[in-house]
């Protein structure tokens, strides 16, 4: 349909983009529009099977209960539900997130709760409370996608600790910051997704937990534990948050109703020490004064309802029938070169593929055939790091849906594949006659003098992902530097 | 006048063609005539039928709307249409039989050679890659044949990272091109009608010409029109362009891509349906030439309604 013309904005010349340009902060510098971007922009083709977005399934949640809840809101308190509200967040609603802090045991004080647009907003306020350019901050490799361009967005400098199968590799955690130290730099805090990450799917060992609050203890250094799926695990046994471990001076907690409940509400919260609280209060009232009140009313109407556990406890079913759907899939349609976590809990599987496969272009292909994934170099600052990998979400189709997409993305690697082998004599070795071209290691345009490959033994991007030591993307040659900060999209 | 505005697709430029064609709609509109947004999908045809338009303007980049595809349809259904052609956009679109033409012209364009898949998986092509460094040296350019904008494009520094990057173009097109990098100043020359527009330049902010990505982001390309160009080498390389053009059939309007070398310009590729966002270069060129993007889109109306040349 066309609007009328009067709501139509004049077409942007030249000369108005060098106009704002002047005007624009600098920081704006790191946002960036790619082709990345473009290509994500068609997997919203309604005939694409999305393995990429991070939605969690919507669809079961008893409309008949929503209906019943926002009629009662309406008739019951229509004039407070449509006004603001405080700052920090209702009480009620602080008793709901109680609640469920309180699944995974951890207790805090309510006074340290502070409501928020989302678990987005929380890590803003933090980061917004806690940054100054140039300032470190240290998170996972790979992390979640939707907090880069948040680091970025505050100009801060991420390093990145790379994973295993047992999450962060703490002992690396601690060499960037025995280095840190000898630069005189002091990281402004640790990012951890601890339990399913995103976008990994793995979740960090109890032993490696208590060293990272030991860490964090010794050297008061923060850590911020954002833990959006903690309540999803489908086997094996709980964990207990870092917040729990340390007690809550160095740990700031973030969490969200959106995976538990929904995300369409978007209410999260924070959880941190007073003094920092404080700050984060300030940063939120400058921000959007409150978070919506109507959708902290319904928040409150649900959980008195008392029947919360029963919806994660049926999600929690789905997504577990889900994921064993895309494990069984991946086992049967990706090449043996492939690897990929299995996680135990959450909304995603991250798979690796073999060094010469870059999953940007192999999604066009993907695509091509009407499956689309997120590109892992979407979870890294750095860039040119996760280019062979992939985030695949397992919660957001069915099964039936998960099987196709991922056979489809099986053909496209294997084509790749095979003609990888066909290019190079032999796809799956390293070992390569003089003159015959390789797998390269060197960075565009920097010379080669020297079989580039010789450090790179043929199977160490290739070993199943068993247990602790094993990366999952094979460093780079920067590991762990301080980089410059970029900005990469937001695909949470 | 009612201008049906063909747009999206399911080209993997779908994005920059949404942006193009509502702004070319935003354009119909302030001309005075009624604007048809039509989302290049299963219904174009039922559509088009439906509402019968006076005239198409083809907004889609990429396979499906800049090949000749969606122009083809137009035929048949005897809507005339803004730009080249079927057969100049079928040949614009694939940057082999593109060179071809523009070599046997006469036309500068840099040394290549163009792989199918098939030469690689049956006829064993590999081995030839050894003598075909030799002769195009490094570094060199891997494009795939049909691609839109720098997707699968790479360089290759040296020999280790040509299967590399010749996986990454298999990823867009079942053909490729491998071609000599030339070093030289990027340039663009948009033509409307039979007339070329001022000459843009590309400038890469952190002078990186092996990062494609760059040219996606603010800031990081800088584009100077009219470019700081003699005399001399302005109607070089504006000859160069127009041969181009005239060589590929083109009409309408199109935008041709050139690197300035040392001694002549050089002839990438022509773009049949070049962007026509807020950023693009054609508009760009047509603000340098004093042209208002609704002169603009109106001058491509004209043309696309004039009768054909005898």
């Amino acid at each position: 349909m066309v609007e009328p013309p009067h709501r139509r904005r004049a077409h942007t010349r030249t000369r108005d983009l060098e106009r704002y340009a002047g005007l624009f902060a600098e920081r704006t510098g790191v946002m960036r529009s790619s082709a990345m971007r473009d290509l994500m922009a068609i997997t919203a083709r309604p005939e694409v099977i999305s393995l990429a977005g991070g939605l969690p399934d919507t669809s079961t949640f008893p409309a008949g209960t929503f209906a019943a809840q926002m009629t009662r809101i309406a008739q019951e308190s229509a004039a407070e539900a449509l006004q603001y509200g405080p700052t920090e967040g209702f009480a009620e609603t602080v008793d709901c997130i109680l609640q469920v802090m309180g699944a995974e045991g951890m207790l805090p004080d309510p006074d340290d709760v502070i409501v928020t647009t989302g678990g987005q907003q929380a890590i803003d306020l933090v980061c917004k409370t806690l940054l100054d350019p140039g300032d470190v901050v240290i998170c996972e490799a790979p992390t979640y996608p939707g907090a880069v361009p948040v680091f970025c967005s505050y100009q801060a400098e991420v390093v990145q600790i790379d994973c295993d199968a047992d999450g962060m590799r703490i002992e690396q955690l601690e060499e960037v910051l025995a280095r840190l130290d000898g630069e005189g730099r002091r990281p402004k805090f640790v990012y951890s997704v601890p339990s399913f990450q995103n976008p990994a799917g793995v979740t960090l060992s109890l032993e490696r937990r208590r060293r990272l609050v030991e860490l964090a203890r010794e050297r008061e250094l923060l850590v911020v534990e954002d833990n959006p799926y903690g309540l999803l695990r489908f086997g094996g046994e709980p964990l207990p948050p870092l917040y729990q471990l340390e007690g809550g001076d160095f740990v700031i907690y973030v969490g969200t109703f959106s995976k538990i409940l929904s995300p369409g509400i978007r209410l999260g919260w924070a959880v941190a020490p007073p003094p920092v609280m404080e700050k984060i209060v300030l940063g939120k009232q400058a921000s959007d004064l409150c978070t919506s009140t109507l959708t902290q009313y319904f928040v409150r109407e649900y959980f008195a309802e008392g029947r919360w556990r029963e919806y994660v406890e049926s999600l929690v079913g789905i997504y577990r029938a889900r994921r064993d759907a895309m494990l069984a899939a991946l086992r049967e349609h990706f090449p043996a070169e492939a690897t990929w976590t299995e996680p135990e809990g959450g909304l995603f599987i991250w798979a690796t593929l073999p060094g010469y496969i870059d999953s940007s272009d192999l999604l066009a292909k993907a695509l091509r055939e009407d499956v689309a994934f997120v590109p892992g170099q979407a979870a890294y600052a750095e860039e040119g790091r996760g280019r062979s990998s992939m985030r695949l979400n397992f919660s957001g189709v069915g099964e039936a849906e998960i099987r196709e997409g991922i056979r489809r993305i099986g053909v496209a690697v294997a084509e790749q594949v095979e003609l990888y082998g066909a290019l190079t004599g032999d796809g799956q070795s390293a070992e390569h006659s003089p003159g015959m071209p390789g797998r390269s290691q060197a960075e565009p345009g920097s010379p080669v003098a020297d079989a580039p490959w010789e450090d790179m033994p043929a199977d160490s991007k290739t070993k199943p992902l068993s247990g602790p030591g094993h990366d999952l993307i094979p460093p780079g040659p920067d590991k762990g530097a301080v980089l410059p900060f970029r900005k990469k999209e937001n695909t949470g | 006048m009612k201008v049906a505005v063909l747009k999206g697709g399911r080209s993997l430029e779908r994005g920059v063609s949404l942006r193009s064609g509502a702004r070319v709609e935003d354009a119909v509109e302030r001309l005075g005539h009624e604007p048809i947004p039509v989302d290049a999908g299963g219904d174009m045809v039922k559509r088009l039928t439906a509402a019968s338009p006076d005239v198409a303007f083809v907004a889609m980049h990429g396979q499906g709307g800049e090949d000749g595809t969606a122009q083809e349809l137009l035929e048949i259904l005897g809507i005339p249409f803004t730009g080249p052609g079927v057969a100049a956009c079928a040949r614009c679109m694939d940057k082999v039989a593109a060179k071809r033409s523009l070599r046997a012209a006469g036309v500068p364009t840099p040394d290549w050679f163009a792989f199918s898949e098939t030469a690689f998986r049956e006829l064993g092509a590999a081995d030839a890659l050894g003598a075909l460094g030799e002769r195009l040296g490094f570094p060199l350019v891997v494009k795939p044949s049909r691609g839109g904008s720098a997707l699968g494009v790479k360089f290759a520094a040296s020999w280790f990272e040509v299967p590399e990057a010749l996986v990454s173009a298999f990823s867009y097109d079942d053909r490729v091109l491998l071609e000599r990098f030339v070093e030289g100043r990027e340039l663009a020359v948009s033509v409307l009608g039979s007339e070329p527009l001022p000459v843009v330049e590309a400038i890469p902010a952190d002078g990186d010409r092996f990062d494609f990505e760059a040219r996606y982001e603010i800031g990081r390309t800088e584009f100077v029109c009219p470019a700081q160009l003699s005399a001399d080498e302005t109607s070089a390389v504006t000859a160069a362009a127009l041969r181009a053009y005239d060589e590929l059939g083109c009409s309408g309007f199109s935008r041709v891509d050139l690197i300035l070398a040392a001694d002549a310009p050089q002839v990438l590729e022509v773009n049949a349906v070049p962007g026509l966002t807020d950023t693009s270069l054609l508009p760009q060129a047509a603000e340098a030439a004093g042209l208002s993007f609704e002169e603009l889109v109106e001058r491509i109306l004209d043309l696309a309604l004039q009768p054909a040349p005898a």
